[in-house]
C-alpha cells in the first residue's frame, strides 16, 4: 500500500509550502497564514489541518504520538495514527508524551510537560477568534493587524456582567507575544497557560479554514481577561471545597472528565490524559497506594456523557 | 483662544468625478450633480477653524453636504481633497495623512460621534453598559470595575437610569437610544465632539431635555462641538457661529445671530423667513 503514496502522502511541492507557511507562522506568532489545504482522504473538519502539517514535517525515525479528547485510543486518534503510520515508512509511534518527538492533538495539550526537543501540532476547527464578533474577513484581518481586540472585551464584559464570570469553557482567546489574539483550538482553560512560554513549539492547523499559525517556544501567551476579573482553570473541587481525584490513578492534579456509572447512575471523574493516568497509575502502585477502582481504560461500565467541545 | 480644529477646502466627490465638475455644480447651478460625468459633488471648498469650548453650527437642507462634511472628520467617508489639523495636547494632526489605526485611535480616544441614527452610533446587540465599555476598551482601559464605574455615573449624567444599563439598547425609547449614544461618545472625555441631527425625529420635550444636556457638557468640560442640523431653533440655542451649507458649499458663515437676523444669501432668507 505504502509503495503507491510518496513518504507523508502530499507531493513535495505540498509539502513545502506548508513548511513554508510553517515558517511564516512561527516567524509571527500568533499571525494566521493562510496556504493552500489540500484535499486529505478524509473530511475536512476531522483534523486535515493538523495532519498536513504532521506529513509535512515528520521525518523518518522520529516517533509520533496522536491524540483526541486526550486518549491514544478515541476513533479520531486512531484513525489519523494508522493514516501516518501507512504513509510514512519509517517512522515508529507511541502512546507515552514523553517518548515521542511529535505529538498531534485534538482538544489536549498532554498533563506531562512538554520538552525543548518536543513538537505539538493541534488540530483546529475555527481559526479566528473575531468571527463570533465580525462576520467578514477582510474586516477581521484588518482589527488583527491593527490589534483591536475591544470587540472580544466586550463579549467578556457581558458574560460577567450577565453571570457574574466569563463563560467561555473552550477555545479562550489568547494574545500571543503582546499582539495577535489566536483562537487556540477547543482545548480547555486548563491547557492554556501551558501556551506561555511552552518549552515546546505549538504548532496549530485549520485544514478546512486553510490556516495556519504557531506558538514558537519561550512566547508570551496571555488569555484575555480584565485586570481585576483574571483569566481562571477549570475547578474540579466538590461540594465541599475538596478537590477532585481522579476514581482511576487517584491523581488530583489533572484535568478531569466527568463520567455516569451506568450501574450505580453517580458521576465519576477520571483523568482525561489516559497516558498521565497510565503513568500516575503505576506510579501510585510502585508507592504501594491503592490505585482506583478499574485498571482498564476507559472502563468499560462506564458510559461517557460530558465530551467537551465537540 | 485655543484652536482644535482647522480644516482647509475640503471636498468630497461621489463618482468618478472630471475637471469641470466643481464649476458645473453648486448653488449658482442649483445642482450638486455634475452634467458631465454624473458625479455627487457632496462638499467642496469647505473651511472652518473651531476653537476650545466653541459650538459651531453647520446648517443646510438635506443633501446639502453637512452630515458629509462631519463624516469625512470623524474618518467614516474618506475625502477626495482638503486638509484637517486636530490640535490636541500640544500636538498636530494632520487628520486626513494618517494611517488606518491613528484616525482609529484618534476617533477612539479623542473624538466622539453622536448620530441621527443610534443604530449607527450603538451595537443593538450588546446592553448600553456593553457600548459604553467598548469604546473604553479601545481606549486600553482594562479593568472592569472602572469600567462600570464610570459607564454608571455617565448614564446618569445623561440621564438614563443605572439600574438600565444591562438591557439592551432596543428596549429604550428613541431618546434613551440617543442619551446612551451621547454616554458613549464622552466616556474618554473628548476635546472634539460631532453631533449629527440628534435631536431630529424626537418629540419636543425630549427634544429639549437632550439640547439642555448637551449644553450643561459644554460648560462643565469646555469640549468643542460641530452641531449639524437643519432645525433653526437648535442652531440658535446652541451654535454661537454657524456655517450654512447649499448644494456641497458653505455660502454664509458667521455669527449665529447674525445670520438669523440678517442673513445675507438669497437661500439663507428664505429658509429663515420660512422657520421663523
Amino acid at each position: 500500500m505504502s509503495a503507491s503514496y510518496p513518504f507523508g502522502f502530499l507531493n513535495e511541492y505540498a509539502k513545502k509550502e506548508v513548511r513554508r507557511s510553517t515558517l511564516k507562522a512561527v516567524a509571527i506568532p500568533g499571525y494566521q497564514v493562510p496556504y493552500s489545504s489540500r484535499e486529505m482522504p478524509m473530511g475536512r473538519g476531522f483534523g486535515t489541518g493538523g495532519l498536513q502539517l504532521t506529513l509535512s514535517l515528520l521525518g523518518k525515525g522520529e516517533t509520533l504520538k496522536v491524540i483526541d479528547q486526550g486518549s491514544d485510543d478515541s476513533v479520531n486518534a486512531v484513525n489519523l495514527r494508522s493514516f501516518i503510520e501507512m504513509t510514512c515508512e519509517g517512522i515508529n509511534t507511541t502512546t507515552k508524551t514523553d517518548e515521542a518527538d511529535f505529538i498531534q492533538s485534538r482538544h489536549r495539550i498532554p498533563e506531562t510537560a512538554l520538552r525543548e526537543d518536543q513538537l505539538i501540532v493541534l488540530q483546529v476547527p475555527y481559526p479566528d477568534p473575531l468571527v463570533v464578533v465580525e462576520p467578514s474577513e477582510d474586516k477581521r484581518k484588518i482589527l488583527h493587524g491593527e490589534a483591536d481586540y475591544s470587540r472580544l472585551l466586550v463579549k467578556l464584559y457581558e458574560d460577567i456582567v450577565k453571570f457574574d464570570e466569563i463563560t467561555i469553557s473552550h477555545r479562550y482567546p489568547t494574545r500571543i507575544n503582546g499582539h495577535y489574539v489566536i483562537d487556540p483550538s477547543p482545548i480547555p482553560r486548563w491547557d492554556v497557560p501551558k501556551l506561555n512560554q511552552s518549552k515546546a513549539l505549538i504548532l496549530l492547523g485549520a485544514g478546512r479554514e486553510k490556516k495556519i499559525y504557531a506558538v514558537p517556544p519561550y512566547t508570551k501567551a496571555e488569555p484575555l481577561a480584565f485586570e481585576d476579573v483574571p483569566f481562571r482553570v477549570e475547578n474540579f473541587s466538590d461540594e465541599n471545597g475538596q478537590r477532585r481525584s481522579c476514581q482511576r490513578c487517584g491523581c488530583t492534579s489533572s484535568f478531569l472528565d466527568e463520567f455516569v456509572d451506568s450501574k450505580t447512575g453517580k458521576k465519576v471523574y477520571q483523568c482525561s490524559d489516559s497516558d498521565w493516568c497510565d503513568a500516575q497509575g503505576s506510579a501510585s502502585v510502585a508507592e504501594g497506594r491503592t490505585p482506583g477502582a478499574t485498571d482498564e481504560y476507559p472502563p468499560t461500565n462506564i458510559e461517557q456523557v460530558v465530551v467537551a467541545n465537540g | 483662544m485655543d484652536k482644535v480644529l482647522g480644516v482647509k477646502n475640503l471636498s468630497k466627490v461621489y463618482g468618478p468625478g472630471c475637471a469641470s465638475c466643481f464649476e458645473l455644480t453648486g448653488p449658482e447651478h442649483d445642482t450638486n450633480i455634475c452634467p458631465n460625468c454624473r458625479s455627487v459633488v457632496a462638499a467642496h471648498d469647505v473651511s472652518f477653524d473651531l476653537y476650545k469650548g466653541e459650538i459651531l453650527g453647520i446648517m443646510g437642507e438635506s443633501g446639502s453636504g453637512k452630515s458629509t462634511a462631519v463624516k469625512c472628520l470623524y474618518f467614516d467617508h474618506e475625502p477626495s481633497s482638503g486638509r484637517a489639523t486636530f490640535f490636541d495636547e500640544g500636538r498636530q494632526y494632520d487628520l486626513f495623512n494618517l494611517n488606518a489605526a491613528q484616525q482609529r485611535r484618534l476617533a477612539n480616544h479623542r473624538f466622539g460621534m453622536v448620530y441621527q441614527n443610534p443604530h449607527l452610533g450603538l451595537n443593538f446587540d450588546i446592553t448600553a453598559g456593553g457600548n459604553i465599555a467598548e469604546r473604553l476598551l479601545m481606549s486600553e482601559v482594562d479593568n472592569f470595575s472602572e469600567i462600570r464605574g464610570r459607564a454608571t455615573s455617565l448614564l446618569s449624567r445623561t440621564e438614563v437610569l443605572p439600574e438600565r444599563m444591562d438591557e439592551l439598547p432596543k428596549n429604550f425609547s428613541g431618546g434613551m437610544q440617543q442619551r446612551v449614544q451621547i454616554a458613549k461618545a464622552l466616556v474618554t472625555n473628548p476635546p472634539l465632539l460631532f453631533l449629527d441631527e440628534v435631536t431630529t425625529g424626537l418629540d419636543l420635550s425630549v427634544q429639549a431635555a437632550i439640547l439642555d444636556l448637551i449644553m450643561e457638557i459644554q460648560q462643565e468640560k469646555d469640549t468643542a462641538m460641530i452641531v449639524v442640523t437643519h432645525d433653526l431653533g437648535v442652531i440658535r440655542l446652541l451654535a454661537g457661529r454657524t456655517l450654512v451649507m447649499k448644494y456641497g458649499r458653505v455660502i454664509e458663515s458667521g455669527l449665529t445671530d447674525q445670520i438669523l437676523e440678517d442673513p445675507q444669501h438669497a437661500y439663507t432668507q428664505r429658509l429663515v423667513a420660512s422657520a421663523l
